[in-house]
């Protein structure tokens, strides 16, 4: 792979993005504190390039994730299991596929020699340079590329190399792949599609590395909107979506590729969409998120039950469209209260539609109003990622104003 | 001998097409503006390029339109009570009522149902010329699209990539002078669409659009390629729009009378095929009245018979989005069965089917 590929400007760092936020700003600062006593033996100790707090520790403090992994207990139904990270749970599952399905081909950006988060590493040896191949730079091209396929009835998995450039495909998504059945009276579809896509905040991802724009392909009837939270969830979730006889969407939380490992089995195995998941049952507020968010809103539970009291009853809402509102509603009317969590802007964000339908159906056993604790109305920002994201304590305190409502 | 016969043949398909259209023609607009049908798009002076391009395919050969590829669907044999169910939107509609007319498709004869967003089709074609190139299938995509769609990302999108994954595809672009209202002179400054093939490592032609034998020939010819080298080829064929965009278009506004009427009289496909076929004495003035009388009259009928049918069950409003019917739309469809029992009076429920 040659640099200049790695250095091109709309991915620069990111091949880096796989390692933790913690080893870069490492490197970040061995960087400052090497330019600075250069620039002091050149004599500039006292000018305007020597930062103010070189050499002291407040600039470079470690940054800490949001949040901490918390693997589920370990699956005794699928057979024997491996040690897996999400990246290699999604391995597993597309090699899973391809193994399965002889129709099946998996194409998208730098997919052949492994992927930018070594998602698809190993797989273009395993099965052939027609089955895992490489695309021109072009996400229009690549989703209506798909579609095609899928058309023909072969199995088609894209790859758009970040959820912030889903963007030029969306006219293919919406206006194509999801309108396809329907529009044709179901002579044709494009069903046998999955795209996948990293998603979510990283750290230090920026304005187009961190997005998580669910929202929009939400407003869309005819796809699947699919996040999993977990590498053992990632797997059973991606395995569904390329089964499922709809387009799926399938975003995967980048910042968990790694941070993310637990027991996942080698064989296939389905979790089914549209089911959304209590994950811990509880009696006083519903939590619900999806993605990294679950682990923020589990630790948030944990708090509540130590300083609070308080029984928190937490949902992963696993599939956004169609969504699973029956078991939502179902525990808001045991606890009376809800609270939604998401990393993307709060503006017309998912939350608003869960909060909508929820206050609809569940209006009279509602204790409070329904909370959401979402990303502010701005661009995703670089530096200021620590303010920006609903943090644990975003979170904790939206929950303790509910509880004394 | 046989070239007379399949000559013959091709020109009565040619013409059925004609009368087809010939019923949009002014005077028998009527038809849309009296709101019967909703919209209608017409294929005056391109019928060589359906016809010319569609004689050349297999007939299991994959089609992906824009929409003014009528004629490749009628080569195909598709019936006029389907092409008319379609522009009625009435129960018998294999696309059940969904989209505006023409707005075609038919699985059995391999032309993948028409969307009205520009150029979409042209990297879906691609990927399921790949599909077919894996498969082993000895079949290849055709991809029409016009001068105008060609500007679309998408265009650029699907010749890339046919080109680097070697995909056996025909990219057929009907160069037919005129995107609504926008000249050739205001969509491109370059020559052409043909002209950008090579810019893409893609074998490229332009043709007589209105020859429907060049149209064949090159489509032939490309179609034999594209099966033994797995490679896409353009074809360009030079027409002209003789109709206006649509019924909801007047082209007077932007273009003149004699212009349209040069094309109608000096060069138009069907009138140069007639000419050769007379010329060879493989027809004649009595046949070409006869048949004119007799498309002419199986259209009216067929118009007569659709626009007699029933359109389909509102239920059919909330099938299709999925595979299966998610909850909430069942939920949603019954909440309309239920308005319908209470406000049904204030919907034309009549004209449906129960």
């Amino acid at each position: 792979m040659e640099l200049s590929s790695l250095l091109t400007r709309r991915r620069v760092g990111m091949a880096a993005a796989a390692s933790t936020a913690g080893r870069l700003l490492r490197l970040g600062a061995v960087r400052a504190e090497g330019h600075c006593r250069r620039l002091r033996r050149a004599g500039l100790e006292r000018g305007f390039l020597q930062p103010t707090s070189a050499g002291k520790d407040a600039a470079q403090k470690r940054h800490v994730a949001h949040f901490t992994f918390q693997p589920d207990r370990e699956s005794q139904e699928h057979g024997q299991t491996q040690k897996m990270n999400l990246f290699q749970a999604v391995t597993s599952a597309l090699d899973n596929s391809l193994a399965k399905d002889p129709t099946a081909v998996i194409f998208g950006e730098d997919v052949a020699f492994g992927g930018v988060f070594r998602c698809t590493v190993g797989l273009r040896d395993k099965y052939g340079k027609d089955r895992v191949f490489n695309t021109p730079l072009c996400e229009q091209g690549i989703v209506g590329f798909g579609i095609g396929i899928a058309v023909t009835g072969a199995t088609a998995i894209a790859e758009i190399q970040f959820a912030d450039y889903i963007f030029p495909a969306f006219d293919q998504i919406v206006n194509e792949a999801a309108k396809y059945r329907y529009r044709s009276g179901d002579l044709f579809n494009c069903g046998s599609l999955t795209i996948r896509s990293p998603w979510g905040c990283v750290g230090h991802g920026g304005l187009y590395h961190s997005q998580c724009p669910e929202a929009f392909f939400a407003h869309c009837p005819g796809i699947k909107v699919v996040i999993p939270r977990s590498p053992f969830q990632a797997k059973g979730l991606l395995l569904s979506c390329i089964e499922d006889k709809n387009p799926c969407i399938f975003f995967e939380p980048k910042i968990l590729y790694r941070a993310a490992v637990e027991q996942v089995p080698v064989e296939p195995y389905t979790i089914p969409l549209s089911q959304a998941e209590v994950i811990q049952e509880g009696s006083d507020i519903t939590l619900v998120a999806w993605g990294t968010q679950v682990h923020v809103i589990r630790e948030v539970a944990l708090m509540a039950r130590e300083k609070l009291g308080v029984s928190c009853e937490i949902i992963d809402l696993r599939t956004i469209i169609p969504w699973d509102v029956d078991t939502v509603c179902k525990s808001v009317i045991k606890t009376g209260r809800l609270l939604i969590s998401h990393e993307a802007p709060l503006t017309g964000g998912f939350a608003s539609e869960i909060s909508s339908t929820v206050q609809e159906e569940c209006f009279l056993n509602l204790e409070a109003p329904i909370s959401r604790v979402c990303g502010y109305d701005t661009p995703f920002p670089h530096i200021f990622e620590p303010f920006y994201i609903p943090d644990k304590w975003k979170c904790y305190d939206a929950l303790r104003k509910m509880i004394n409502y | 001998m046989a070239a007379a016969v399949s000559a013959a043949s091709v020109w009565r398909q040619s013409l059925a097409q004609a009368a087809l259209l010939l019923l949009r023609r002014p005077g028998v607009r009527g038809l849309a503006r009296s709101g019967r049908i909703s919209f209608y798009m017409t294929n005056y002076g391109e019928e060589g390029t359906h016809v010319g391009s569609a004689a050349a395919l297999d007939s299991t050969d994959l089609v992906f339109g824009q929409y003014r590829e009528a004629g490749v669907l009628m080569y195909r044999d598709y019936p006029l009570e389907l092409f008319m169910a379609q522009c009625y939107g009435n129960m018998s509609d294999p696309g059940k009522g969904r989209q505006m007319p023409v707005h075609y498709g038919c699985k059995e004869r391999h032309f993948v149902t028409i969307s009205s967003p520009l150029a979409t089709q042209i990297p879906q074609a691609v990927g399921a010329a790949y599909a077919a190139k894996r498969a082993n299938a000895n079949r290849i995509v055709i991809c029409y699209f016009g001068e105008g769609a060609a500007s679309e990302g998408d265009a650029h999108a699907g010749f890339n990539f046919a080109a680097t994954l070697e995909c056996p595809i025909i990219f057929f672009c009907r160069n037919n002078g005129y995107a609504i209202s926008t000249p050739t002179y205001e969509q491109y400054r370059g020559d052409g669409i043909a002209a950008r093939g090579p810019g893409y490592g893609i074998m490229s032609i332009r043709v007589d659009g209105n020859d429907v034998f060049a149209v064949y020939n090159a489509t032939k010819e490309a179609r034999r390629r594209a099966v033994a080298e797995n490679q896409p080829f353009l074809i360009e064929a030079m027409t002209y729009r003789i109709g206006h965009h649509s019924t909801s278009d007047d082209s007077s506004a932007y273009r003149s009378v004699d212009e349209v009427n040069y094309w109608d009289k000096q060069d138009h496909p069907i009138s140069r095929l007639r000419h050769y076929l007379v010329s060879h004495g493989w027809w004649d003035e009595d046949q070409e009245k006869t048949w004119r009388k007799q498309s002419r009259k199986m259209v009216m009928e067929a118009f007569a018979q659709a626009e007699r049918k029933l359109k389909p069950n509102p239920n059919l409003l909330f099938s299709d989005v999925y595979q299966e019917m998610p909850a909430q739309l069942r939920k949603q469809q019954e909440s309309l069965a239920q308005h319908l029992q209470t406000y049904g009076e204030h919907y034309p429920l009549d004209h449906f089917d129960k």
